[in-house]
Order: C-alpha cells, then sequence, then structure tokens
C-alpha cells in the first residue's frame, strides 16, 4: 500500500481477517483512494456497514466507524446523515447484506435520494456463514445452498437502485480498480444517493464451487467480461450478451433529501419568516 | 412564577410533549395503531424546532435510524406497539450492547401478532425484559396517567442518556388514548441529563473505556474522535475481540451499570399501605382500577392498599418486600395471563400469599373485579 | 538491488498468487509456499498492477518523484 494512504487506515488492525485472494482488500484500498482524492473534512467522514465480509472493512479504516445489524446499514446511515447532513457518510455493504436481508432499506433509501454513498462488494456469495447463495449468485451457479445450481433468478442491483430513484450508479471491479476509484468519486460528489456496485471476488467460497481454479483466474474473469459503457455503445448487441457493464451507468440529479427537510425546517421553524 | 394552564391532553400528546421538552430533537418511525398519534405530532412539531421526524420503511429501520442519530449526539426516541416491538428487538439488543441511548415508547396492545390493534393489554412485560437475545440491561417505565405519560417520558430521556441503555416508556392503549386535565412544568422546572462526552484528546479517547461510575463517555460522530461502534463484543477500544475475558467484562459491566444505580431507577408509589394487610400490586392503567377498588373496600373497613411501581425493570424489589411483610395476602392483577405476577411471586412469596387476576382479552379490569378478587382472597 | 523499484512486505503476503499472476512481465514470481518474490526485477516497468491489485497491501512500487 501506499504510505499515502497509511493514515486512513488503523494500521495496527491490519492485516485484515479476508481470506488470501479475497478482493475486499483491493476495494477498500480503492475506497481509501477515493477519499484520499476527495476535498472532504475526514473528521466529518462516517463509514457504517451491516454484517458479512464486506461490512469488516470499516474496522480498519481511520474515521468515526459504525458495524451495525445485518442488513441495517443504510438505516443506521440514514439516522447519522439526517441528524447531521455535515456528515459525509459511506456504506459499505455486501450483496447478501443489501439486496436480500437491507433489500427494503436499499430500495427506500434510493427513493429518498439521501445523500449516502454506498459501496455494494458483490462476491456473488455470503462469505461470513462459508459460502451459502444469495440474491446475487448467478443463476445456475453454485454455492453450499445451491448444490444443484442456483434455481434463483439473480437481480441485477444497478437496475435496481435506478428504479428506486438512486441519482448516480456505476459498477466497477476489483481488476479496474482507477475506474473503481473514479466511480467511487463521483458517487461522492453526486448530492444524493449514490450506488457503486464493486464486483469482487470470492475465491474461497464462490471460486472454488464455480471453476476459478485461483483468485487470479477471478479478476481475469472480471477483465474479459466487463465491457465499458461507453465501449458498449458502439458494439453490436451479440458482443455485449453475456457480459458485464462497467462505469458510469446513471447520472441524474435531483433534490437531495436532507437539503430538502433543512427547507422545511426553515420555514417551519419557530422564529423564522 | 408563569401561569400555568391546564390543557386536556392524549397519553400519547403528553408523551410527545415530554420527549420534546426533554430535549428530544430526533425522531423515527412507523404508523402502527395505537401508538401513531406520537409519531403524526412529532411529524408537526420537529421541525417548528429545528428536530427532525422521519417515517421509516419499516419498525426495523426506524429503530436502527433513531440509533444512527444518536450516535451524532441527539436525543431520540421512537414508539410503536406490539408487532413492531417485536421487530425492533435486533436494534434494541444492539443499542445495548454499544450503548447507544434511545427512548422506546410502547403502546402496548393486545397480543400475540396482529392480537387486538385498538385493544389495551399488558401483555409485553416480559418481551421488554427479554424481548432480543442474549442477556442485556434494559429500564422500563410505566405510566398509569396522562401527567405520568409527561413525567416518564422526560426521566426515560434522562435516564437513556445518564446510563447510556435503552429506555422503554410501557404505555398501554388506554393510558396513551385517554384524556385528562394535566397542568405541565415550564420548561426552567425540569432537570434535564446531557450524556457524559469525552475530554481527552482524540488520539487517547477509549469509547468503552470506565470509572467506578461504570458508564463510558461517549464522542459525537464527526467530532474527530474517529471511534469504532460495533454489535460485537468488544474491549475499552471499541474494537471486537474474541476474548471471553473481553465477553465477560463487557456483559458484567453493562448488567451492573443496571444493580448499580438500581435506586435512582426505580421509582415507585405507595397508597394507603401503612396499615395495609392486604396488598395489591398494579401498574399502568391497571392501577387505576386497583385505586377505585381500594377506595370502594376501605369503605368496607378492608385494610388494602396499593404498590404502584413506576419502573418496572429494573423491579423495585426492595421496598415491595418491605410491604409484604406487613401483608397477608398480596395480589396482582394485570392484563395478561401472569407476566410480572411471577417476579412478584419471587420477591413476596415467603412473606405473604400471592395470587394473580389476570385478563387478556381486550377488556381492562375493572374495579368490580378486583374487589371480588379481594373478596375470594378473604374468604 | 539499488534499482528496485518494489517493496514487498512478506510477513504480509497470504500467498495468493494474484501480483505475480497479474504481471505483465513476470518481474515477480512466487517461493515454495506461494509467496511473492522478485524474479526479474529489470524487467518491472512499475506499471503498479502487483501493487493496486494485492488485497492484504504487501507491495509498494516506489516511483522517482520529480
Amino acid at each position: 500500500m501506499i504510505p499515502e494512504l497509511e493514515k486512513f487506515f488503523r494500521v495496527n488492525k491490519l492485516p485484515h481477517i479476508w481470506c488470501p485472494g479475497c478482493g475486499n482488500g483491493i476495494i477498500t484500498r480503492c475506497l481509501v483512494e477515493a477519499i484520499s482524492q476527495l476535498d472532504i473534512d475526514y473528521d466529518k467522514t462516517i463509514v457504517i456497514s451491516g454484517i458479512g465480509c464486506s461490512s469488516r472493512a470499516p474496522g480498519y479504516m481511520n474515521f468515526d466507524t459504525l458495524h451495525t445489524t445485518h442488513g441495517r446499514a443504510l438505516a443506521f446511515a440514514t439516522g447519522v446523515k439526517l441528524a447531521n447532513p455535515e456528515l459525509t457518510v459511506f456504506v459499505i455493504t455486501g450483496d447478501g447484506d443489501a439486496t436480500a436481508i437491507g433489500g427494503n432499506h436499499f430500495i427506500h433509501a434510493a427513493r429518498r435520494n439521501i445523500d449516502l454513498n454506498v459501496i455494494l462488494y458483490n462476491n456473488n456469495i455470503y462469505g461470513m456463514t462459508g459460502g451459502q447463495g444469495s440474491p446475487l449468485t448467478p443463476t445456475g451457479h453454485f454455492s453450499t445452498t445451491t448444490p444443484y445450481g442456483s434455481v434463483d433468478r439473480n437481480f441485477d442491483i444497478t437496475k435496481l437502485a435506478i428504479a428506486a430513484g438512486a441519482t448516480y450508479v456505476a459498477r466497477g471491479t476489483a481488476f479496474h480498480d482507477k475506474l473503481l476509484t473514479d466511480c467511487i468519486k463521483k458517487g461522492v460528489e453526486n448530492k444524493g444517493f449514490s450506488l457503486i456496485e464493486a464486483i469482487t471476488m470470492c475465491p474461497i467460497s464462490y471460486g472454488r464451487k464455480n471453476n476459478f481454479a485461483t483468485p487470479a483466474n477471478m479478476l481475469e474473469w472480471q477483465k474479459n467480461n466487463a465491457i465499458n459503457v461507453k465501449a458498449a455503445q458502439k458494439l453490436p448487441p451479440e458482443k455485449i450478451a453475456g457480459k458485464f457493464l462497467i462505469g458510469e451507468l446513471h447520472n441524474e440529479p435531483y433534490a437531495e433529501y436532507t437539503a430538502e427537510y433543512d427547507k422545511l425546517i426553515a420555514k417551519y421553524q419557530e422564529g423564522a419568516k | 412564577m408563569t401561569d400555568k394552564k391546564a390543557r386536556l391532553l392524549q397519553g400519547n400528546h403528553a408523551c410527545t410533549l415530554g420527549a420534546l421538552a426533554a430535549g428530544v430533537r430526533f425522531y423515527a418511525g412507523y404508523p402502527i395503531t395505537p401508538s401513531t398519534e406520537i409519531a403524526e405530532i412529532m411529524s408537526e412539531e420537529l421541525p417548528k424546532l429545528g428536530g427532525k421526524f422521519i417515517q421509516m420503511e419499516d419498525e426495523i429501520a426506524s429503530m436502527a435510524c433513531i440509533l444512527g442519530a444518536s450516535l451524532t449526539g441527539k436525543k431520540v426516541l421512537t414508539a410503536s406497539s406490539g408487532p413492531g416491538i417485536s421487530l425492533k428487538q435486533e436494534n434494541i439488543g444492539f443499542a445495548a450492547m454499544t450503548e447507544i441511548p434511545c427512548v422506546i415508547v410502547n403502546v402496548q396492545r393486545l397480543g400475540p401478532s396482529t392480537g387486538g390493534p385498538t385493544s389495551p393489554a399488558q401483555g409485553d412485560i416480559m418481551q421488554a425484559r427479554w424481548g432480543t437475545h442474549g442477556d442485556h440491561p434494559i429500564i422500563a417505565l410505566c405510566p398509569s396517567s396522562v401527567k405520568e405519560c409527561f413525567d416518564l417520558t422526560v426521566t426515560a430521556v434522562n435516564f437513556t442518556e445518564k446510563y447510556r441503555v435503552p429506555v422503554y416508556l410501557m404505555l398501554d392503549e388506554i393510558v396513551g388514548h385517554m384524556r385528562e386535565k394535566v397542568v405541565l412544568p415550564n420548561p426552567e422546572e425540569l432537570e434535564l441529563v446531557e450524556r457524559k462526552k469525552p475530554t481527552c484528546a482524540p488520539h487517547e479517547y477509549k469509547p468503552y473505556a470506565t470509572d467506578e461510575s461504570l458508564i463510558p463517555e461517549m464522542a459525537d460522530f464527526g467530532t474527530g474522535y474517529k471511534w469504532h461502534v460495533t454489535g460485537l463484543f468488544h474491549d475499552e477500544t471499541g474494537f471486537p475481540s474474541n476474548s471471553s475475558q473481553v465477553a465477560e467484562r463487557l456483559m458484567s459491566r453493562l448488567m451492573n451499570k443496571i444493580e448499580k444505580y438500581k435506586d435512582e431507577i426505580c421509582m415507585w408509589e405507595e397508597i394507603q399501605t401503612d396499615d395495609a394487610e392486604l396488598l395489591l400490586v398494579a401498574y399502568g392503567c391497571t392501577a387505576r382500577s386497583a385505586q377505585e377498588a381500594i377506595k370502594l373496600l376501605r369503605a368496607e373497613g378492608i385494610k388494602i392498599g396499593l404498590f404502584k411501581p413506576k419502573t418496572i425493570w429494573p423491579f423495585p424489589e426492595l421496598p415491595l418486600e418491605k410491604l409484604a411483610q406487613q401483608a397477608k395476602h398480596v395480589i396482582v392483577p394485570e392484563m395478561n395471563l401472569g407476566q410480572l405476577y411471577y417476579e412478584i411471586d419471587r420477591i413476596c412469596k415467603d412473606k405473604a400469599q400471592v395470587s394473580g387476576l389476570f385478563k387478556a382479552n381486550g377488556e381492562l379490569i375493572t374495579p368490580g373485579e378486583i374487589i371480588a378478587k379481594v373478596k375470594e382472597v378473604l374468604s | 538491488m539499488g534499482n528496485n523499484p518494489l517493496e514487498i512486505f512478506i510477513e504480509k503476503c497470504k500467498a495468493c498468487g494474484i501480483c505475480y499472476t497479474l504481471c505483465p512481465r513476470q518481474a515477480i514470481g512466487s517461493d515454495e509456499q506461494g509467496k511473492v518474490i522478485i524474479t526479474e526485477i529489470d524487467k518491472c516497468t512499475k506499471c503498479g498492477i502487483c501493487e493496486n491489485h494485492c488485497p492484504d497491501y504487501a507491495i509498494i512500487v516506489r516511483r522517482e518523484k520529480n
């Protein structure tokens, strides 16, 4: 890790608990790098997570950090941000945390367009509990609870976020780290609900069951299957089929929740006129 | 002295006014009968005071949301009823574990399940004590009048800010919806508690280190202390630990906070107990029927009194024990099928005969039913 | 090794193999335990792919500052 980033980590808490080859360390480094490049007050930066592998990330990050209950990070974060809109709030969540048990909170935080910066570490699996299928486990893929291949259809969480009202939506991968860092920065610059889906990898619980021999193979898969959204515009549909898009997928500003609430207070507060 | 006007207020309304007077400036909730008025009034009043109201997507989120707000230094409250309180349990446990101040109002209705949304009950007494998993500290207060709804809400906010323990305010549908004439104190008459904040430099801050008070200092998020909050067992630095000694130390401190301050936390009233040979123990709306029954029974020459706990968790054990020594019989009327009864039986059984009068059909226990029970016990 | 731009913190290495698999020039390789070692440092172009993809922050690429 470059020395310039060390101050953003609780260095005495490293090494982290993640398995060899887990992409979460890469995503967390991208997040920290984005923070280092942004003009924000680090004392007023809060990192909040739910439960799961990725949700352990805030413990390694040198900010006010809040490791909440499973799926509830966005509900806690809504309280933090609404109570003190001066704060820059990041939410770190996983695919199980955000889209299954926390799915309702996800939809409604996006609907309100509250200024939260959500980094969804998508490893396609419940890693912390040993590799059970999640709503982002692709159909037909294997996990400890989908031993015959998942019958469930998986979400495209970026489409869900857009439909629910998120104003900035992007996707990056552990392989495309610079793009991911850039997306996170743009997400913070967006005054509203920003979702950055970060495709990470779980070589131990997901990779081994789905024909990925090594962690590097999983990064290579990301490289070979991601198409930048700008490049995709020039490609025929058959070149895009079966691949996934990365980059900025949606950017449509809308009134931000806490700013709107402050306007309401300005109008109705006693003594206001 | 300022002129104080008498006002006709509903219990839920008085509870809201108590919260605002105590300094609550953040409310998150979800509509549910019979507590909804609290959310409605908060949505109207909080912006006027520069505070924030948010209607969340569900009860779980409401509980989480107030905890997030509390971490920024705000005094917070949420209100709900049976089904909603069941859903909140997860994050009530989080609040107990992480010591984030919060008040939860439970306007009790008949359960289980959807039960009777508009029917009163006192069926959540044990849920208040043990609703979330694992051993944990809890404080629960129980008003029996509109005035007490105001007063005990102020106390609940003070308690949670002081002890950093989640505090339940246990109303019931009758107390919550009943209207009474009340005279509220002026704001300057109220003693308010502010949570203890660190004065040390951020790099010296240990968020869960304590002195003999057992209550750690709490930094507001966003003030540079950069601390970590987790529902995992954690040491005094706030970071998780797998050590059984760390778990034991934290657990015993959490529980000892209640033990240490029991005398300050426990509130109760003794009504006509000086010569009482027969003692009613009643709380909430049932205490009102008990008082009426006592009036009528006293007229018949029966020496009967009332022990009315305002704090139900922790239960004011010693004063009740003392009264039970002089009483031959203790009767516990409650609107459930026996909950606080077992606690009272445990306290009194070697001193007096303890009987229960239980009802869980959505109707209140009448003075007549209490009188009949008393006569049955005496015969 | 005056020209070695790579600083490796071997105690941080979890032997996942990402760095030397992704290295476009095979400047690094693995020891018997699968941990990263420098093999042909002259081939290193300081591209940073190893540093940026090490999940355990075990590699720093030193770049000369102008």
